[in-house]
């Protein structure tokens, strides 16, 4: 199994905490992982991107051009991912942010409301959690049963308070398709 | 019975390859002296500098490094920090540390760095055959300002007074210009030395000490009238003394 | 036993690699695409009592390594690829007063201040002794974020080892992806090797005075000290070529690229594979000494290369200089920051095969 994702947005949507979230879990779970964050210029605001490749064999190339997965959390970063996605692979889309789902019609197209669901749970900062429970169900790829230990050494100790928000968060978006 | 005079164990018995009436081998043995007599022979590592005090690892009897030209105070850095309990010695030219070497000195002054300079400062290039320094005085002529210094029409700036110029940095603790051209100044700037290497062994920050020195082959002068400039024309311009003394002693 | 598997970027296992090897003192200034290499040896120097400056330029860091080092410390500095030009005269004088200390290179594209995304374009200055004079020094190419960790903590031995410094050269892309690392155990500082040239702690032995220099103005007495050093370099490629082969048996065709650019060439052979073609992959992991005994015997059994860089085309001269016009050797390289895509290189691959196969 290589489950190869692309995942994009905009600075602040917690788009490289994903990533790093998602390949720290399935490290945990015995899988090899990669994750190469875009990174650029402005630390704050920009563009953020990364590609992230778990697999149960040794990971080749680093890059991924041909994502069997493909995360969109903003508009602007639906074209790229159209462009680049595989034929016939996945696209998970935060609907509460972009409308349409593009035009590639071989796509498997996955609306996620994140925004919308996170503003319910309780803070719009944990889209990207919602994102990551609905990645999770769509590609079985990695199982995140280790979540929760994980979260444990990412945030510091003042933060801990949060991981039952975020693992609701994971809940709602593996929910949510 | 004492000794009353005699060679110093830290320098080598043989002659220097310097000129006649250099300041080099004056300064050379007051070092070494300073040196004996604090007890450091092993405990000492000089940094010969790119100039013509590069020869110094031939005539100090202890362990000496060489560096790139002006790298000398980051080539310090690192051996200080690594060996904190010995005699670190920083010996550079006007060139080396006033040109090509500003932002290593400087920076090494600012950290506060527990070495010492000597910084031998006879305002000409020597080994390369007598271009201006930084520290060349208004007038005074090199084979790259045949016409004199001149810091308006042909924008050579101005002599840098550095012991002047580090004193407002924080990491400086000792700051002294001396000089070698009578026996009087000869021995306070011995004095400056054996503070400034005492300040140094008891980890008080960056100590310096500027000696003024002849240089008659580049100057083209007899040794008596290149001392005799030092006197009048070099410490008209750098003036003799302790430029700056904040070590613990003198706060007493 | 090993320690658990840790998800760490490329720049922070190099760090702690560096500090398990029993790296004394780092200097640094500040440029990307390595600055978390810097900051980690901040937090993680400090904190053990040992040295860690920011220095006023790269120039300075060099040098305060230069010093480090002549006191028999293990040490090291990084810096990316403009700041690399710059210590390039510390490194000289390095190799002249044979120190052994570590450099880490984490490239970015060029030339002059170029972008800060990857890049593989200073393999010329790297391989070629990149300052004034005649000198080599050892250069590591990692493809990963563990071989990273392995062949820095390993650099310090090499270092010490062969009196020279040596280079880690890494891209963008190394430092900046996190992978899962198995780190090396922490190295006893009293145990490290013992070096009877260093200046300092003279008393201790009352040794003869020891000299760290460069210099020599003595023409026949600095031409047998270059001889003496050189043939230390025909030892050094005795025992240190490295390299990894992939299938390099069966294809016809055999990539050779380093660090990330054998990683996209890896991919191209997955790609390859799935439509029944063999490809190989030659690795240098050594880019000084760089491995061309095995390239010229592979040349020999009538392999053709594709030489793959991040560059406009730089180590696939030493390639051709090992094939010695016994083969054809192709060329496909990026540049600009730009990664080169599995696709695109399988492509070329397979447009080479197709030319030369007449089919």
């Amino acid at each position: 199994m290589t489950e190869k994702t692309f995942m994009a947005g905009f600075g602040g949507q917690g788009v490289i905490s994903l990533g790093q979230l998602w390949v720290y879990c399935a490290m945990k779970e015995g899988l090899e992982v990669t994750f190469f964050p875009f990174y650029g210029a402005e630390k704050r605001g920009g563009v953020a991107r990364a590609s992230v490749i778990v697999s149960s064999g040794e990971i080749a190339s680093p890059l991924v051009t041909r994502p069997d997965s493909s995360v969109v959390m903003n508009p602007d970063s639906l074209p790229l991912c159209e462009e680049i996605a595989k034929e016939g692979g996945v696209m998970l889309v935060n609907s509460s942010l972009v409308k349409s789902g593009g035009a590639r019609k071989d796509l498997k197209l996955v609306m996620v409301a994140c925004n919308d669901i996170a503003e319910k749970i309780g803070d719009v900062k944990i889209a990207n959690m919602v994102m990551m429970g609905a990645l999770s169900k769509v590609t079985g790829a990695v199982k995140l049963d280790k979540l929760e230990a994980v979260l444990k050494t990412f945030f510091p100790e003042s933060k801990h308070r949060f991981i039952p928000m975020n693992m609701q968060a994971i809940e709602a978006g593996r929910a949510a398709v | 019975m004492e000794l009353a005079y005699g060679h110093p164990k830290s320098l080598k018995p043989i002659q220097t390859k310097y000129c006649p009436g250099c300041g080099h081998g004056v300064i050379h043995r007051l070092v070494a002296e300073v040196v004996d007599e604090m007890g450091l022979q092993e405990r000492s590592i000089i940094l010969n500098p790119v100039g013509c005090a590069i020869w110094a690892d031939l005539y100090f009897d202890f362990d000496s490094v060489q560096p790139a030209h002006g790298r000398t105070p980051a080539a310090a850095t690192g051996i200080k920090r690594m060996l904190p309990d010995h005699l670190v010695i920083c010996y550079q030219g006007d060139g080396d540390l006033a040109a090509i070497g500003t932002a290593e000195a400087v920076h090494a002054a600012n950290r506060g760095e527990k070495f010492t300079t000597i910084f031998v400062n006879n305002a000409i290039y020597g080994m390369t055959g007598g271009q201006m320094a930084p520290t060349t005085l208004v007038g005074q002529k090199a084979t790259t300002a045949p016409y004199g210094r001149d810091p308006i029409e042909a924008g050579m700036g101005y002599p840098i007074r550095v012991c002047e110029l580090l004193a407002t940095l924080g990491g400086t603790k000792y700051l002294a210009r001396g000089s070698v051209d009578t026996a009087v100044n000869v021995r306070k700037t011995k004095q400056y030395i054996k503070k400034a290497f005492e300040a140094q062994m008891r980890g008080e920050g960056f100590s310096m000490v500027e000696v003024l020195s002849p240089c008659p082959t580049n100057w083209q002068m007899s040794p008596p009238e290149a001392a005799e400039w030092v006197g009048q024309s070099m410490a008209a311009f750098y003036p003799l003394g302790e430029i700056k003394n904040t070590l613990e002693e003198a706060k007493r | 036993m090993a320690e658990d598997k840790r998800l760490m970027k490329g720049n922070e296992a190099i760090g702690e690699a560096a500090v398990r090897a029993g790296c004394r003192a780092y200097f640094g200034y500040p440029i990307t695409p390595q600055n978390e290499l810097t900051a980690y040896m901040a937090k993680n120097m400090l904190d053990k009592k040992r040295t860690f400056i920011q220095a006023e330029s790269e120039v300075s860091a060099i040098n305060m390594v230069y010093g480090a080092a002549a006191t028999g410390a293990r040490t090291m500095t990084s810096s990316s690829s403009p700041g690399l030009s710059l210590k390039q005269e510390g490194i000289s004088y390095a190799c002249g007063a044979d120190l052994p200390l570590v450099i880490v290179n984490v490239q970015r594209s060029g030339p002059g201040l170029g972008g800060i995304s990857p890049g593989q374009s200073d393999y010329f200055q790297s391989t070629r002794g990149g300052g004034h004079g005649d000198y080599y020094h050892l250069v590591l190419a990692p493809k990963s974020v563990q071989e990273a960790a392995d062949l820095t903590y390993e650099a310090f031995d090499l270092a010490d080892r062969w009196r020279m410094p040596v280079m880690i050269l890494a891209d963008g892309l190394i430092g900046q992806m996190m992978e899962g690392v198995v780190l090396p155990p922490a190295r006893d500082l009293a145990a490290l090797p013992r070096k009877p040239w260093a200046v300092g702690r003279q008393a201790d032995s009352h040794r003869p005075i020891n000299h760290v220099t460069s210099i020599n103005l003595v023409p026949d007495e600095l031409e047998a000290a270059n001889r003496k050093r050189f043939a230390r370099y025909d030892e050094i490629k005795q025992a240190e070529v490295r390299f990894e082969e992939v299938n390099t048996e069966k294809a016809e065709l055999v990539f050779v690229a380093y660090g990330t650019s054998s990683r996209v060439c890896l991919g191209a052979l997955e790609m390859a594979k799935k439509a029944g073609v063999e490809l190989g992959l030659f690795r240098p992991i050594s880019l000084w000494p760089f491995p061309e005994k095995r390239v010229a015997e592979l040349a020999a059994k009538g392999k053709k290369f594709l030489a793959v860089e991040m560059s406009m085309g730089q180590m696939v001269e030493d390639v051709r200089l090992a094939a010695n016009g016994k083969t054809e050797v192709g060329f496909y390289g990026r540049c600009g920051g730009n990664i080169p895509s599995e696709e695109e290189v399988f492509a070329e691959a397979m447009r080479l095969v197709g030319t030369k196969s007449g089919k």
